[in-house]
């Protein structure tokens, strides 16, 4: 080894020791605010779907959801120096990617542009049910869920945001409650809101 | 989990929920049942709510292509470049703009031929860009600072 790579070397151990395990949030968020990009970038690989998702579910569009997530890490990444590394990434992340959804909807101007925008954000079905229904009952089961996607987007964003996380993302309570920083009661009540919408959604069917 | 105790109709809610997505405990699921057994609107309530749950169970959100998660950073980063550029592209267009302006006032104000209601509202024109550049600067900078609101979600 020579005296460069016994310095690098040193340096290396002296970063480790500093940002405590390789590849863990914190220490990618120490190198991120130390101007290290490809830190940052792998930051992104790893949160990008779960943000993807999350605006999908609220803004119900794929377009949308793609530029408001990628949206949210490029402000996230211009933020990162206020950034506290012994917080968990995902949750700072989520609270910027909420204000830019709520924003988003709150501006979406007609009543008619979010029904637009929510069509078809939901996958055809979901692989298992599919087998093993019968035609007919597949049939039926397509259309209950069409219904169930308009009621969707129609939903207050608060509670679509709940609903989202539950049924689609599988959080627990206490990780949504975490995550929006309300009690776990609160929670129950928004999703009991919003599936008594959905119900009324289906006893409407004809 | 525990339910937080509430009120009665709010907690028979409450359990309907942990029943539904499995976070119920074995005391709150007896609860559930006596109550179910003794509110036959309640039970209507329960079925509905269970037929919804069937449905969401097999809805997923629509997988995009391989091609975006393979080009997601890059749209991040072209957006932190761009970010980077329309700060430059401002900053030259305000310093440019500025000065023209300056020298294009400079000249009409040493032209003495120009009317006084010129001059007058020359004056007035830069007086109204300065008071609006200080007062958009000072709501950014100072008052958005200590906007108790300006982190709620509206």
């Amino acid at each position: 080894m020579g005296r460069d790579d016994a310095h690098r070397g040193a340096e290396e151990v002296s970063a480790t020791a500093v940002v405590g395990d390789p590849g863990t949030d914190r220490a990618l968020v120490l190198q991120a605010q130390s101007g290290d990009n490809r830190a940052f970038g792998e930051l992104v690989t790893r949160y990008m779907r779960r943000a993807y998702f999350a605006a999908l579910g609220l803004v119900g569009n794929h377009d949308d959801a793609l530029d408001l997530s990628q949206e949210a890490f490029a402000r996230a990444f211009r933020a990162r120096r206020s950034l506290d590394p012994e917080r968990p990434f995902y949750p700072w992340l989520y609270q910027i990617l909420r204000r830019l959804c709520f924003n988003f909807l709150r501006d979406r101007k007609t009543r008619a542009a979010k029904l637009a925008a929510a069509s078809a954000w939901m996958a055809a079905d979901a692989g298992d049910h599919a087998a093993q229904d019968s035609p007919q009952r597949h049939v039926e089961r397509a259309e209950l869920r069409e219904r169930i996607e308009a009621a969707i987007a129609t939903l207050p964003a608060h509670e679509k945001e709940v609903l989202v996380m539950r049924e689609f993302e599988g959080l627990r309570y206490r990780e949504i409650a975490d995550l929006l920083g309300i009690p776990i009661g609160t929670v129950m009540s928004r999703l009991y809101a919003a599936r008594k919408a959905l119900a009324a959604a289906l006893e409407g069917e004809p | 989990m525990s339910i937080p105790d509430v009120q009665a109709d709010e907690r028979a809610r409450h359990l309907m929920m942990a029943a539904l997505d499995g976070e119920l405990s074995a005391a709150d699921r007896t609860e559930l049942d006596r109550l179910l057994e003794g509110d036959p609107a309640l039970a209507a309530e329960w079925r509905q709510l269970q037929r919804v749950r069937e449905v969401t169970r097999t809805m997923s959100m629509r997988e995009p292509s391989q091609e975006i998660w393979e080009g997601y950073w890059m749209g991040v980063y072209r957006r932190l470049e761009r970010g980077i550029a329309w700060i430059l592209v401002s900053v030259g267009a305000i310093v440019l703009l500025s000065w023209w302006a300056w020298e294009g006032l400079e000249k009409l104000w040493q032209d003495q031929a120009l009317p006084t209601f010129v001059r007058v509202g020359a004056l007035a024109l830069i007086a109204g860009v300065v008071i609006l550049a200080v007062s958009v600067v000072r709501e950014k900078v100072v008052l958005r600072k200590t906007d108790p609101y300006k982190d709620v979600i509206r």
